[in-house]
């Protein structure tokens, strides 16, 4: 078994054993692969691309082809203990209405993004004065997915207005399956952050 | 569906199969049918490949199609000896030891639906009261009675719970029949390609083949058996049938504007495009093996079938709080017979419903007919489910 990612580490370690959970946009499953192994969660995905839907499929989980937005109309409210968003929210057209969906069928709701506050962002836009192209944010302007760009603040003021309540939060440092939580200026330091 | 497939590319195959038979509801009882008339004795030929473990936990249930039959894998012992060049079962790139179906694992049961010609009790069997072919005088049959005949089976197998039922187009049906009629016997259903009911235009196409068969002055209403058959009426069915099961972008791919063994126009009426010459290839070979009456019957209880209407008021969402089944939905981006949204119809109902669906629609530009072609995307997405439905059906 590949070794966790960072990021998803970390939402791991915020979820109960035993919780049942709907991930969307769940890509080839590597989460909710490791939360049915190891915290023997029920398990839901979606996934829009079709190869990841096999495989996801492939290794025997629960998941179906869709859009994330269409999707997960059809569940019933608190069908599910945790909804999880993980690296999908900056590309999503209507964010509030997402996450108040994701909050009408399940108790709590993940959420993690790209932090557009990090300081190699603010640095590369301020010296070269074009779009910023990072790891985290790989892509020129035109070709994106990403049509939301947020930083840490700018989400915890967008859940302030919206109403939803921050029960837990990280911020964090990524490389690779390895990575640490940012303390000092989040805001500035983490290249991730988690809701 | 088209008739065979390509044998696996690693040539591993079951090996040799033999056709079996079930006789059951002897006169005077006879089987209760939904229309309310009884029939009795009923056959059901039907073949089995890998092995039964001792606690019955492992059988997988596969439906076939309209003109399908038992004989999904493997090959039938040659007669007097004589080398077989046959072809092997209808989804033997499916079924077989370390296929999508693993006979190293599961033991898979395939028998002929109630209402064909491949061995089961039809419209061309004998009626034992009259000495003759029931022909017309067959009662309707429906999905749900034909289900009926594949539980009277898995009771005589001593089988019950089954690990997954799965089929595609009319045996997606026959899954989801299964699913409703007797949910505490199923652990995991597979309907590949399918409806809950058919389309307006599913319909149509019936119609027309239906009465391209009773057209034809041979049908003599249904009473042709020792007689000439309606052969003409027959192939014309099938082949409106074959239309149906490909798309315009694999017509276009397979065909396009082609001439057949020519290079210029003929000005005459024989078969001179490709398409023109492979309907009628497939029309001529299609009346070798089947029987025109038991096509009017299986269609028309294709067209009759309809979930909502028969278990949830006309609600599907209502229809699916019946069921228990973990599933797998797969449809395929060019089948226009059964096109995904109906597909997207059932997996919103079993959502709705809180049951343990996964769907994933298949990129495929070959038509309905793409469930029966070799893709190693549908043999992943069916060894995967299995493994998880086996997983789940120990833990529970």
């Amino acid at each position: 078994m590949m070794p966790l990612r960072y990021d998803l580490k970390i939402i791991a370690s915020w979820i109960a054993p035993g919780a049942r959970i709907l991930e969307l946009g769940c890509g080839e499953g590597d989460l909710l692969d490791w939360l049915k192994r190891e915290k023997q969660v029920i398990e839901r995905g979606i996934e829009i691309k079709e190869s990841k839907v096999v495989k996801c499929i492939e290794r025997g989980l629960s998941v179906l082809q869709g859009d994330i937005n269409e999707e997960i109309q059809d569940y019933p409210d608190n069908a599910f203990d945790y909804a999880i968003c993980s690296q999908t929210l900056q590309q999503v057209y209507a964010p509030s209405e997402l996450i108040r969906s994701m909050l009408r069928v399940a108790k709590m709701g993940v959420v993690s993004f790209p932090n557009f506050g990090h300081i190699k962002i603010r640095t590369q836009l301020a010296a070269t004065g074009k779009a910023p192209v990072t790891k985290e944010l790989p892509y020129s302007w035109h070709d994106t997915p990403n049509i939301r760009v947020l930083s840490l603040d700018d989400f915890k003021e967008f859940a302030d207005q919206a109403g939803f309540k921050i029960l837990k939060k990280a911020a964090i440092h990524t490389k690779g399956d390895q990575g640490k939580m940012v303390t000092i200026l989040p805001n500035l330091f983490a290249t991730y952050g988690i809701f | 569906m088209s008739e065979y497939t390509d044998q696996a590319p690693n040539g591993a195959t079951i090996g040799i199969v033999e056709k079996q038979f079930f006789t059951f509801a002897a006169p005077p009882n006879g089987m209760a049918l939904e229309s309310g008339a009884t029939l009795g004795p009923v056959t059901i030929a039907y073949e089995t490949c890998g092995t039964l473990n001792a606690d019955k936990t492992n059988a997988v249930l596969v439906l076939h199609a309209l003109s399908g039959d038992s004989h999904m894998a493997g090959f039938y012992k040659p007669e007097n000896g004589k080398a077989s060049n046959a072809k092997p079962g209808w989804w033997d790139i499916m079924v077989g030891p370390g296929k999508g179906i693993d006979t190293n694992k599961y033991f898979v049961i395939c028998s002929n639906i109630l209402g064909s010609c491949m061995g089961s009790t039809g419209p061309a069997a004998i009626d034992p009261e009259t000495g003759k072919e029931y022909a017309i005088n067959f009662p309707m049959i429906t999905i749900a009675d034909m289900v009926k005949a594949q539980k009277e089976l898995m009771d005589h197998l001593g089988i019950k719970k089954i690990l997954s039922v799965i089929g595609g187009s009319v045996g997606g049906m026959q899954v989801l029949e299964w699913c409703v009629r007797y949910p505490d016997m199923v652990v995991s259903a597979v309907p590949l390609a399918t409806t809950c009911r058919h389309s307006a235009l599913a319909i149509a196409f019936n119609e027309v083949a239906r009465q391209s068969i009773m057209a034809d002055p041979n049908w003599n209403n249904g009473d042709y058996y020792g007689k000439r058959k309606p052969d003409m009426g027959l192939a014309i069915a099938r082949m409106i049938g074959h239309i149906t099961y490909l798309s315009d972008e694999s017509m276009r791919l397979k065909f396009g504007r082609k001439l057949q063994n020519k290079s210029a126009l003929s000005f005459e009426f024989g078969a001179e495009f490709q398409v023109e010459s492979y309907l009628q290839y497939q029309g001529n070979k299609f009346i070798e093996r089947f029987d025109a009456n038991c096509f009017l019957y299986i269609t028309k209880a294709a067209d009759y079938f309809d979930l909502a209407r028969e278990y949830g008021n006309d609600s599907l969402v209502k229809a699916f709080s019946l069921c228990k089944a973990k599933f797998l939905v797969v449809s395929y981006s060019s089948d226009w017979l059964y096109p995904t949204y109906q597909s997207k119809e059932m997996v919103t109902a079993m959502k709705k419903n809180g049951l343990d669906v996964s769907f994933c629609e298949i990129d495929a530009q070959w038509g309905h007919d793409a469930f029966l072609l070799p893709d190693l995307r549908l043999d992943n997405l069916i060894t995967g489910f299995l493994r998880s439905a086996a997983h789940d059906a120990l833990t529970i």
